[in-house]
């Protein structure tokens, strides 16, 4: 009987390690089968003419020059309005109320629920409220701005950890000097709370960079050098939605432009976990 | 933290002035929620005040041209893609989770959730288009025409496989190391310990991860509609094209006008609704009501 269990024991065993090593095995291969294939396709076709020459023939040929240049002004745009309003919004929650006050809890509730809006939807608004009721039309801004709401709740959370990572004794210490709490944020907190504001806007970019749904209606799909930030642009990912699905014989271009969307985000995400283990830690620790 | 009241006792101006911005930037911060749904609610009500709430269900078909508004199948499109996704993901995650604490030796384990934290950073037009030009075709080969509910569910999988398995990975790191000596101490063999240990101690945090993945498998736009072929209709195979609520907004808003568009925002509310209510759920499980 022990010895018939034992068996039976044994053998589930066995297959549970077969389920949990093949389950990695396929994730693993995914993973490389999509890269590989992007790479494969991708590189042969990116250079440095590629990276600066204007869109020709809808895409087909030519370059993605002006289409980073959009990309990095609606960046410019969302980060600009995002990281005050987030900074903010963090110290707020962290330093300035409890965790029982009902404001605090209600703006926490908000941006947990924000956090969760599908990014289409926030193309929904983006397109009612910024290009239509602040008139704004397809543009630039109107994309920034709708990013910016879009990565908010991310920017919070992790500047808010941050703010929460520094030692009480900061705080105790600034308040025996008598020091005014404007003068402690800005001289002691927020130095101490670069690292967890920097994983955030780390990870907020990598967010905007990746969107594409909440641009299709607010930036617009025009693919020419933007000339002001009312000008409509059209971002990478925007550029390779449209390439691969409303332009036959987009493909070589979508895949490069593919390729440099990914070299970009894994950069990004690189420095995120790197910024998150290495620097958040040490500093924390030695200062 | 020494924050203990809301009122600086400060006799600082600047203090006062301070909160108050801080306050405003907050306020904003936190009302964004209540403008979304606030004009979202506005722009979808010509259009439920004229054909109802119902009609949205009865309708023959979805042509709001001529006027007929059904939603359902776009509803059915969103839900079968759903279920089909985080049934294959969530398995899968959990695995993953499992292999990099339990299994994987230390050398192969740090790689392994390197990669997933990379899959988790590829946006979704890139598996899109990834789906589009490689797993479309390859389904066409199989069971044409190709685009179809499970090209859909596949790439969703891949999508949300991430969240999952780094939510598992987070839960599973939580446990209690005396659960586990006391395991060992008893000669549980391993997944005994799982199974009987690990799992029932981790599993609001798991049951939280299968939420957040179903967030981003109802919210999912452009990789869903650039594999799912898009045809409104209820899919009765695997193999046939279909449309999720949220493809639909993409592929309609740009030429929508009146009713039309109207009917665009109400199927946005209906997603903010699904989006609502498994925040909800996600709270009360991580209040460790699921226990009572």
């Amino acid at each position: 009987m022990g010895k018939a269990r034992g068996r039976h024991r044994g053998g589930r065993e066995g297959l549970a390690t077969t389920f949990v090593w093949s389950a990695a095995v396929l994730v693993t291969a995914t993973f490389c089968w999509l890269l590989g294939d992007i790479l494969w396709h991708g590189l042969s076709h990116l250079s440095w003419t590629f990276l600066t020459a204007p869109p020709r023939n809808a895409g087909r040929e030519g370059g993605i020059g002006p289409i980073l240049v959009s990309t990095a002004l609606i960046l410019g745009v969302c980060l600009g309005v995002a990281v005050p309003l987030g900074v903010g919004t963090a110290v707020l929650l962290a330093e300035f109320t409890t965790d029982a006050s009902l404001f605090g809890r209600l703006t926490r509730r908000s941006l947990d629920v924000l956090s969760g809006v599908p990014s289409i939807v926030f193309g929904l608004f983006g397109n009612v409220f910024f290009c239509k009721t602040l008139g704004l039309g397809f543009s630039i801004l109107s994309g920034g701005l709708t990013l910016a709401c879009m990565v908010l709740p991310i920017l919070i959370r992790s500047t808010e950890e941050g703010f929460r990572a520094v030692p009480a004794g900061y705080r105790l210490s600034a308040a025996a000097l008598g020091l005014s709490r404007t003068t402690t944020l800005f001289h002691l907190l927020l130095p101490a709370a670069v690292p967890g504001l920097l994983v955030g806007l780390v990870l907020g970019v990598g967010r905007a960079i990746a969107e594409t749904a909440a641009l299709i209606f607010t930036s617009g799909y025009v693919d020419r050098m933007p000339e002001s930030l009312l000008d409509s642009g059209r971002s990478l990912s925007i550029h390779i939605f449209d390439l691969s699905m409303n332009v036959s014989g987009g493909d070589t271009n979508a895949y490069a432009s593919a390729l440099v969307l990914v070299v970009v985000l894994l950069a990004i995400n690189r420095t995120a976990s790197w910024l998150a283990e290495h620097w958040l830690h040490r500093r924390i620790v030695t200062v | 933290m020494t924050s203990s009241t809301n009122n600086t006792l400060s006799r600082w101006p600047t203090d006062r002035l301070l909160l108050w911005l801080l306050r405003g930037a907050a306020a904003i911060a936190g009302a964004i929620v209540l403008l979304i749904v606030a004009f979202l609610v506005m722009e979808a009500l010509p259009v439920l005040r004229h054909v109802g709430v119902a009609r949205f269900f009865t309708d023959p078909s979805w042509h709001p041209a001529e006027g007929f508004y059904n939603l359902t199948p776009m509803l059915w499109g969103t839900m079968f893609a759903m279920v089909g996704s985080v049934l294959i993901a969530t398995p899968l995650g959990i695995l993953s989770a499992v292999f990099c604490h339990y299994y994987a030796p230390p050398a192969i384990a740090r790689p392994y959730r390197r990669l997933i934290e990379l899959l988790a950073g590829i946006p979704s037009v890139v598996y899109g288009f990834w789906g589009l030009v490689v797993l479309v075709p390859l389904i066409g080969a199989i069971h044409p025409p190709g685009p179809s509910l499970l090209a859909g569910i596949v790439i969703l999988s891949i999508m949300i496989l991430p969240t999952i398995a780094l939510m598992a990975d987070a839960s599973l790191a939580n446990v209690p190391p005396q659960y586990l000596r006391g395991a060992a101490a008893l000669g549980l063999p391993r997944w005994a310990t799982l199974r009987g240990i690990v799992f029932p101690a981790a599993k609001s945090g798991l049951f939280t991860g299968v939420i957040l993945e179903t967030g981003r498998a109802v919210g999912e736009t452009m990789a869903i509609l650039m594999v799912c072929g898009n045809v409104v209709q209820t899919p009765h195979s695997l193999f046939d094209p279909m449309r999720t609520l949220t493809a639909n907004i993409a592929l309609e808003m740009a030429y929508a006008l009146g009713d039309h568009r109207a009917a665009l925002f109400v199927s946005g509310l209906v997603l903010v609704g699904m989006i609502a209510a498994l925040v909800a759920a996600a709270d009360w499980i991580s209040h460790g009501r699921i226990y009572g």
